[in-house]
């Protein structure tokens, strides 16, 4: 049975790493991700976890150690946030090249400059085609859902690829909020043992990794690495509905919140998405037909259920917590907009918003919603800006 | 030293196969051959980008016969403190009993320059594992650009002798030095010629349980301007001129591997390279006294540590 706890979302992940008990976690602190890993460091220090802690000195090293523990055929997992996220990147992409089905929580962040420890996209969006699978959480139930389902999800062999998990931070990671933990056995049982295809420690049959790939073979494993992740399309949905069966908890790919009626559909992700609910609440009580498509996996993005899930709207109104500097609207607009592209003509508004930590309150969405249900707002909009 | 017999060497299997794409003359392949070779219990190693990664990893073909990973260019350190991680984890979860080293390896930009966080990193935290860098004294798989261990003088293509400037204005960085302050169990430094030193010394550091480091001099006759089959006594030419001391830091104690009978002058070792030559004009006369006084001064230094006297 379950037991309800008043948690972090940041707690909320440690616990699922407690649980998950990998074999190798890496560690290194930053703002907002820092109590994840000190709760953990509590386990591995009071013995409640088998995990060797590995303390490293950056995060460039976190992501180094992480794909040669993951290589050497361990499981691993690590976290961080931001400007931690942007010095491991080159390693995150060789991570993902090397299908090493690593696990890391991301605890979103604005990146620098200026400095700034608050919530926006600009971390995860700006790693969106490193050819990790990445999941989007809306509260710290769902933190803690996606990083169990994570490993799984990471290890399936018809994917090897590695996911990245995140949840808002500060709003998410450092508010109380009630959450449903399995027990032990019920996450050892759903996530069972790792078995590595290519372990480095099999010294009898040594294998090479990170050789140099050139022009005769770099794009064919460039294409196997783009089918891997097509592969998921297919993995994610069947083990969102093993672990909702598990859990009682849904899991979609992405959620509607009664749009399947709705004259305009607000799309958005994250923590935002609760907020929306209850502007469209309010907006329905005031008979104005809105709803919400809130992402969950932003890749592989589901362009083909989006294209199903908004076609019925007269106008969509998309929500960015990050720019795409130079483009035309933030990276959720950019993938809406493609998707609906040649299948629909309905109109897609998209509002950047929450840079910083910016606050965004339930008037802001309504607003936007009958903006764009009026047909008043502009391609490119700014919420909350001076 | 002890245990490194010719005869039992030469039964054992060659762990880098032939055929790998480095030059001819290369002594970092050689390096390599006699690492692997020192090794008795099987080994994981790992390489930061470079001459040796590049020309023994050519997919769809490998010359590697022991598990290799290669990461990126500064992390070979910080991936291998993964690799040993995991292996105690795996040891303690029962699902691993063997017997297993770990050998991280870079070339000197690797592992003097960019990679320096990585190795202070990993050597701190206490891994069980030997760090090797192969030394050849610049950037040599981009094209003989200077790095932190490039001598002072030396032309390379970042630092070329000029009409103004004649070459590198700084002196190598005292990496091993470093090391020995990060008072680790054993440092060491060796060079090729010596394939009982360099051997002896690999075999020391992986029965040596925790962070081992060893920087090896691995003469690149296309870096250094020398001729192809002369990179063995270019080494040798190193040692003797005192500008590459051989020598070991185990536990604190520092001991002399090997004392020239009699010190040679510098300019032997400088004259068979041509990244030196402008050093041999008459205008260029400092720097080459410079060059020895500085040589001299680390002798000494050296001496002074170790009292002076070869260990056997």
């Amino acid at each position: 049975m379950a037991k309800v706890r008043a948690l972090t979302g940041n707690h909320a992940v440690s616990e699922a790493m407690r649980q998950i008990d990998p074999d190798v976690v890496a560690c290194y602190p930053i703002t907002p991700q820092t109590e994840l890993m000190q709760k953990f460091a509590d386990f591995y220090a009071d013995g409640l976890v088998r995990t060797e802690l590995i303390c490293v000195e950056s995060e460039h090293s976190a992501m180094s150690a992480s794909v040669g523990a993951s290589a050497a055929g361990a499981r691993v997992m690590t976290a961080t946030a931001a400007n931690g996220l942007a010095l491991m990147w080159e390693i995150v992409y060789i991570a993902a090249s090397t299908r090493l089905p690593i696990t890391m929580t991301v605890v979103n962040r604005a990146l620098s400059a200026p400095i700034n420890i608050h919530c926006d996209h600009s971390d995860s969006m700006g790693c969106r085609d490193t050819g990790w699978i990445q999941l989007y959480a809306e509260n710290s139930q769902e933190a803690y859902d996606h990083a169990i389902m994570a490993v799984r999800i990471a290890e399936h062999p018809d994917v090897l690829l590695p996911v990245m998990s995140m949840l808002d931070g500060f709003i998410l990671s450092h508010t109380m909020e009630r959450v449903e933990i399995l027990e032990d056995e019920q996450v050892k049982a759903f996530i069972g043992d790792y078995t590595p295809l290519y372990p480095l420690l099999d010294v009898d049959n040594p294998v090479t990794y990170g050789p140099l790939d050139l022009q005769d073979y770099y794009f064919e494993h460039k294409r196997q690495q783009i089918g891997a992740m097509e592969n998921a399309r297919v993995v994610i949905p069947e083990i969102f509905a093993e672990y909702g069966n598990l859990s009682g908890r849904e899991f979609d790919i992405f959620e509607r919140y009664k749009s399947d009626d709705a004259e305009v559909i607000l799309v958005c992700l994250g923590s935002t998405a609760g907020t929306a609910k209850v502007a469209i609440d309010e907006l329905r009580a005031g008979g104005i037909k809105a709803g919400l498509v809130k992402l969950r996996v932003f890749r592989p993005f589901p362009h083909g259920e989006l294209v199903e899930a908004l076609s019925g709207a007269r106008a969509i109104a998309v929500l960015d917590r990050s720019a795409s500097f130079g483009a035309e609207g933030g990276p959720i607009h950019a993938e809406i907009r493609s998707a609906l592209y040649g299948r629909t003509d309905i109109p897609v508004y998209d509002y950047i918003y929450g840079l910083g930590g910016r606050n965004i309150f339930v008037d802001d969405i309504k607003n936007v919603i009958n903006l764009a249900l009026e047909g008043k707002a502009g391609e490119m909009n700014y919420i909350g800006v001076r | 030293m002890a245990g490194i017999n010719l005869k039992e060497l030469s039964k054992k299997p060659d762990l880098l196969s032939g055929g790998h794409r480095a030059c001819s003359g290369c002594a970092a392949t050689v390096v390599l051959r006699q690492i692997l070779l020192a090794a008795e219990d099987p080994v994981v190693v790992s390489c930061a980008t470079g001459c040796l990664e590049v020309a023994t990893t050519i997919y769809p073909y490998t010359a590697w016969r022991v598990p290799f990973i290669h990461n990126a260019f500064e992390n070979s350190a910080a991936t291998m403190s993964g690799v040993e991680t995991a292996y105690r984890a795996l040891k303690k979860r029962g699902k691993i009993d063997r017997e297993i080293k770990f050998i991280a390896m870079g070339g000197d930009g690797g592992t003097y320059d960019i990679g320096l966080q990585s190795l202070s990193g990993a050597m701190e935290r206490g891994h069980n594992m030997l760090y090797i860098c192969y030394n050849n004294e610049a950037y040599m798989n981009t094209g003989i650009q200077r790095s932190s261990a490039t001598p002072f003088g030396a032309a390379t293509t970042t630092t070329p002798a000029g009409k103004v400037v004649p070459g590198k204005m700084q002196f190598a960085k005292d990496l091993t030095g470093i090391m020995v302050a990060h008072r680790i169990p054993y440092v060491a430094q060796t060079a090729p010629h010596n394939y009982r030193d360099l051997m002896g010394k690999v075999r020391k550091a992986l029965s040596i349980e925790g962070p081992c480091f060893m920087n090896i001099l691995a003469p690149c006759f296309r870096g250094w301007r020398s001729k192809m089959d002369d990179s063995i006594e270019t080494s040798r030419m190193a040692v003797e001129t005192c500008f590459w001391p051989l020598f070991e830091v185990e536990n604190g104690q520092w001991k002399l591997s090997y004392k020239p009978k009699e010190k040679l002058p510098i300019t032997e070792w400088i004259k068979v390279q041509g990244r030196f030559k402008h050093l041999l004009k008459e205008e260029n006369k400092a720097m080459l006294d410079a060059i020895q006084k500085h040589v001299d001064e680390r002798w000494e230094e050296l001496l002074e540590r170790t009292s002076g006297k070869p260990s056997s």
